[in-house]
C-alpha cells in the first residue's frame, strides 16, 4: 500500500516537474508531446528540455539519498551525508581538474571525479577511526566537513585560473544545478549509477547488522570487510556520478533517509528503495522551485536543498547531543 | 567437540607480554563451560580468540575441527549464537527486528526471510519468554528482559553452540539466577555447548560442569568446580582472603574483611 502511495506519488511529482516552466504546456500536450505528436517546438521543449531534466534531476536525488542511507550504516551516523562527509567535494574536484586541464568528455567525467571522491571517503574514514578502534563522530563529520571545504577552495581556485570553456559553468560545479540535462547526462548517469545501486540495495541486509557495530556484524554471520569495501566503492562512484551531470548537491542523502527513517523505520531493504524514490521527488520539487522562484533568473538547486537541509541538519545535532 | 583450544597464546600488537599464555580447554556438546577470573586475567581475549575474531600467535583454538579465524563468519554464525558484552546501536530496533538479526546467516542474498525464519524467530522468542515483548523498542526494556532478547537472538541463528561474555553484568539476583536458569536449560534441552565468561564465582560454581579459572593470561585450574575452587587457587587468583564453604556439596566464596578471623 505504501509503495502503490509512493509510486503515484512519484508519477505526480514528475509529471509537475515537466509542467512547469517558462512555456505554459497543458497536461494533454505534455503526453502528446512524449508520444512525438504535436508541434515542433513543444515536442522538443517536452522531450529533450523538461523530461531529461526532470528524470535526471529524480535520479541524481535517488541516489544522493540512497548513498545517505548507506553511508550513515557505514559510519554509524544518523548525520552522514555524501556532501557533509566530502565525498561531493572530492567528486567536484576530480571533475573540474580533468575539465580545466582538458582531459575529458562528458562520459569519462564521472570516472575523474570517483577518483576525487574515493579518496575523500578514505581520508575522511581514517582520519575518523581514532587509535584504531572505533569512529569518533565528532572527528568523522569535522573530516568531512574540513576535505569538503579543502576541495571547494581548490575548485575555487582550478575555476580562477582555467582558460578552458567548459568551466564558465562554474556555479555549476559548486552549488548544482540539472542547466546541462541531456539524454546523454541521463545515459551517463545511467551507465555510471546503475551498477553501484545495484550493489548498494544488494548488500542492504548486511548494513543493518553494520549499523550494529563491526564486531556484532561479524558475529552475527556479515563478511564485514567485503561489505565496507562495497559500500566505499559504491558511494563514491554514485556521488562521483551526480556530481559530474549535475554539480555538488548538499543535504539529500541527509534529509530523505531521516524523513523515511522515522515513518518506515530502520530495515535498509525497505529503506533504500524508499530512500531512492523520496530523493528523486525531493530533486524534482527542488529543481523546480530553482527555476521559479526568481524566474527568469535561475537558483542554483544546492542552493534549495541547503535551504531545506540546514534547519533539519541542525535539529538532527541537537538531538543527537543529547 | 565444539571447541578446542591447545596451548593457545596471544600478544596484543606491540604489547611485551602474552595476554593469554599456553591455555589448552574444550566446550563439548551438552556442557557449561565458564571462564571466571580477576579483571585483565585475559578473559575477553580468551573469547575473541575462540570466536576467531583475532589470530592466536601460539596453538590453535579450533571450531569442530577448524581454526576458527579460518571460518567464514556466516559459516561461524550458524554454528555459534554469540551474547557479546556491549552492543550499542546507532538506529532504534524493535525486538523482533533484533531477533530476525539472528537469521542472517541463513537467508540468501536477495531473498526475504520465509517461513522457516519467522518460526525461527517465534520459536526463539517463546523459549526465551519474550514473545510480549516482541514489537518493544529494544531501547526502552530492561537489563533482564534485554539481556533475554540477545539470548533469543543468538537462539534464533539455531547453533550448535552459544558464548556469552558477562551475561549477568548490571543485573540484579533475581535476573542474575533467570540468565543462567535460561542458558543451562536450553544446554539440557537441545544439547547446546556453552561457555560463558562471568565475575560471578559463586554462580558460576552453581552452574558450570567445567569451570576454567584464568590467572595472567593463564588456566590456572580447569575441572568440576568442587575440585578447581579451593582455598590456595581463588586466594592465589584473586589476591584476596577468601573462605572456601561447602553449600550442598558446591563450593562457594566469601572474602574476609580485613582483620577478620577464619572461622
Amino acid at each position: 500500500m505504501r509503495w502503490w502511495v509512493l509510486g503515484v506519488v512519484c508519477l505526480l511529482v514528475l509529471v509537475g516537474g515537466v509542467l512547469i516552466g517558462p512555456t505554459a504546456i497543458s497536461v494533454g500536450e505534455v503526453w502528446q508531446a512524449i508520444a512525438g505528436r504535436g508541434d515542433h517546438a513543444t515536442v522538443g521543449i517536452v522531450r529533450d528540455l523538461r523530461l531529461t531534466r526532470a528524470l535526471l534531476a529524480f535520479a541524481v536525488g535517488g541516489s544522493l539519498a540512497v548513498t545517505g542511507a548507506a553511508l550513515q550504516a557505514l559510519v554509524r551516523n544518523p548525520l552522514a551525508d555524501p556532501y557533509l562527509l566530502g565525498l561531493s567535494g572530492g567528486a567536484g574536484l576530480g571533475a573540474v581538474v580533468a575539465v580545466s586541464l582538458g582531459l575529458t568528455g562528458a562520459w569519462a567525467l564521472p570516472m575523474t571525479a570517483f577518483v576525487g571522491s574515493l579518496l575523500a571517503i578514505v581520508v575522511v574514514y581514517r582520519l575518523a577511526i581514532v587509535a584504531g578502534q572505533a569512529i569518533d563522530p565528532r572527528v568523522l563529520l569535522l573530516g568531512g566537513v574540513v576535505v569538503g571545504a579543502f576541495a571547494a577552495s581548490l575548485m575555487g581556485a582550478f575555476i580562477a585560473l582555467s582558460p578552458a570553456a567548459e568551466v564558465r559553468g562554474a556555479m555549476l560545479w559548486l552549488l548544482g544545478g540539472f542547466s546541462g540535462a541531456s539524454w546523454t547526462t541521463l545515459a551517463v548517469f545511467a551507465l555510471y549509477a546503475v551498477t553501484p545501486l545495484a550493489l548498494l540495495f544488494a548488500v542492504g541486509r548486511s548494513l543493518d547488522l553494520l549499523a550494529l557495530g563491526e564486531e556484532p556484524a561479524r558475529l552475527l554471520g556479515a563478511d564485514v570487510e567485503r561489505v565496507k569495501r562495497t559500500l566505499y566503492v559504491a558511494a563514491s562512484l554514485l556521488t562521483a556520478a551526480a556530481v559530474a551531470v549535475a554539480g555538488i548537491i548538499g543535504f539529500v542523502g541527509l534529509v530523505v533517509p531521516h524523513a523515511i527513517r522515522l515513518t518506515w523505520g530502520h530495515t535498509h531493504r525497505r529503506l533504500l528503495p524508499a530512500a531512492f524514490l523520496v530523493g528523486g521527488c525531493l530533486l524534482v520539487v527542488a529543481d523546480a522551485l530553482a527555476r521559479t522562484a526568481f524566474a527568469p533568473l535561475e537558483l542554483p538547486v544546492g542552493v534549495v536543498t541547503a535551504v531545506i537541509g540546514v534547519p533539519v541538519f541542525v535539529t538532527l545535532l541537537r538531538g543527537w547531543q543529547e | 567437540m565444539i571447541f578446542s583450544a591447545d596451548g593457545l597464546g596471544y600478544a596484543y600488537p606491540r604489547a611485551a607480554e602474552e595476554v593469554v599464555r599456553d591455555v589448552s580447554l574444550n566446550v563439548g556438546a551438552g556442557q557449561v563451560v565458564v571462564v571466571v577470573g580477576p579483571n585483565g586475567s585475559g578473559k575477553t581475549t580468551l573469547l575473541r580468540l575462540l570466536l576467531g575474531l583475532v589470530r592466536p600467535d601460539r596453538g590453535v583454538a579450533l571450531l569442530q575441527g577448524r581454526p576458527a579465524h579460518t571460518w567464514r563468519r556466516k559459516d561461524f554464525a550458524r554454528t555459534v549464537g554469540v551474547v557479546a558484552q556491549r552492543e550499542e546501536p546507532v538506529f532504534p530496533l524493535r525486538v523482533h527486528e533484533a531477533v530476525m538479526h539472528g537469521r542472517y546467516a541463513r537467508l540468501g542474498a536477495l531473498r526475504g526471510p520465509g517461513s522457516a525464519d519467522h518460526a525461527a524467530v517465534h520459536g526463539a522468542l517463546a523459549r526465551c519468554d519474550v514473545t510480549h515483548l516482541a514489537t518493544r523498542w529494544m531501547s526502552t526494556l530492561s537489563g533482564g528482559e534485554w539481556q533475554r532478547v540477545r539470548v533469543a537472538r543468538a537462539l534464533a541463528q539455531a547453533p550448535a553452540a552459544l558464548v556469552l561474555d558477562e551475561p549477568t553484568a548490571n543485573l540484579d539476583v533475581r535476573h542474575e539466577m533467570d540468565v543462567f536458569e535460561l542458558i543451562v536449560s536450553l544446554v539440557r534441552e537441545q544439547g547446546l555447548g556453552a561457555l560463558v565468561v562471568t565475575h560471578h564465582v559463586n554462580l558460576a560454581a552453581r552452574f558450570a560442569d567445567v569451570l576454567v579459572v584464568m590467572h595472567r593470561g593463564r588456566a590456572r585450574a580447569i575441572g568440576a568446580p568442587g575440585d578447581v575452587l579451593t582455598r590456595e587457587v581463588v586466594e592465589e587468583v584473586f589476591e584476596w582472603p577468601m573462605e572456601v564453604h561447602a553449600w550442598r556439596g558446591i563450593p562457594q566464596l566469601t572474602p574476609l574483611r580485613i582483620g577478620e578471623e577464619r572461622t
